[in-house]
């Protein structure tokens, strides 16, 4: 049997484009895979607002169909931008001081 | 452990149905077969793609319900009113059907043996399914060693709407009746069954103060659900002094869990 499409992206029901919910780093980590290859979710980064740290994983994560926002738990600036369209990815990182991802032991 | 950087990129495989598990009214499992699945740890999860034969895809992601003890793959769904993938995968998806999944996900929320204990786990609906994937792999590793177990309690907090919602809540009574260093606690916080003698509200500071290990014997915290009970409870356990460092979560959006 195969799935059919319940409603159209604009119609009403949780799972429709541009209905942000809050998550985390975590349900982000299938898209980080597309960009980076380590996993971003133990990775560390820093926020460029207040200077916060924190693990990707557990940052506050606001994901909707057009792009995903990672954002500061202190400050709420937004940390990590990624938009997807058919042809790119577009990564705004100007929210993060820097990205400091383990290479492990 | 190998380094991060040298793990291979995650990419999509199309897993086949082997059998389909009712769990509640409104959560069934789904165990697959996975070619070539790489393993996983407790607390991971998979996305799942969807394809309609217009082309339309979606994606969603489902936490890992069974160990990494388990030659099958299981996910635990629980069908959302107006959900379009969880509507398909809770009553059209049967044996036999395949499914596109990437995974396994994340190393952040994760547990097993050698991160140690105490081991509280904190669950909301839904996010029980993450957690559930710990206790699971804690009963297998140490299933035979009885003071590694004393040595490594675990405590689980369990908050569902009602008795009937309550997910594995039959395999957590068994589990708890053959392991001592097992406690499973339930609130429940909208319809009580006649007799109930456990928890009766959401979770708040009281409960958390009474279930928890104190800070200084360093438990290792996950917490997951909806982001609310989730955000609640990691904030009430810091403030109790608990290291953030060893307090993980992971949130499940408004809708997970529905508690």
């Amino acid at each position: 049997m195969s799935f059919v499409s319940g409603e159209s992206p604009e119609s009403g029901g949780r799972e429709r484009v541009g209905d942000a919910r809050r998550v985390d780093g975590n349900a982000a980590g299938g898209m980080f895979s597309e960009i980076f290859v380590p996993d971003l979710t133990t990775a560390r980064a820093k926020c460029a607002g207040c200077g916060a740290e924190g693990m990707i994983g557990s940052l506050p994560v606001y994901a909707h169909g057009m792009g995903t926002v990672v954002r500061c738990p202190k400050c709420d600036r937004v940390v990590l931008r990624v938009a997807r369209t058919p042809q790119h990815v577009w990564l705004d990182a100007t929210g993060a001081t820097c990205i400091v991802i383990s290479r492990g032991t | 452990m190998s380094a991060d950087a040298a793990a291979p990129r995650i990419t999509w495989r199309l897993a086949t149905v082997i059998d389909v598990v009712p769990e509640t009214p409104r959560t069934r499992t789904l165990v697959l077969d996975v070619p070539a699945w790489p393993g996983h740890r407790a607390g991971q999860h998979v996305d799942v793609r969807l394809t309609a034969e217009d082309g339309y895809q979606a994606e969603r992601s489902y936490s890992i319900a069974s160990p990494p003890e388990d030659a099958r793959l299981s996910l635990t769904v629980e069908e959302l009113t107006d959900g379009e993938v969880s509507q398909y995968l809770s009553e059209v998806l049967r044996s036999g059907d395949t499914l596109e999944l990437r995974g396994p996900i994340g190393g952040y929320f994760v547990w097993d043996i050698p991160v140690g204990g105490p081991l509280l786990l904190v669950g909301g609906g839904s996010g029980i399914v993450p957690l559930m994937a710990m206790v699971r792999h804690r009963n297998a590793a140490l299933a035979t060693d009885m003071d590694a177990r004393h040595r490594l309690p675990a405590r689980l907090l369990y908050s569902s709407r009602r008795w009937d919602e309550v997910i594995y809540r039959d395999e957590l009574a068994r589990l708890v009746e053959k392991d001592p260093t097992l406690e499973v606690m339930h609130t429940l916080t909208r319809e009580l069954p006649e007799g109930w003698t456990g928890f009766t509200r959401r979770i708040d500071r009281a409960m958390l103060e009474m279930v928890a290990w104190p800070p200084s014997e360093q438990p290792r915290v996950f917490i997951c659900g909806p982001t609310p009970l989730v955000e609640s409870v990691a904030t009430t356990l810091v403030e109790l002094g608990h290291n953030p460092a060893l307090v993980k979560t992971e949130r499940f959006g408004p809708t997970g869990g529905s508690v």
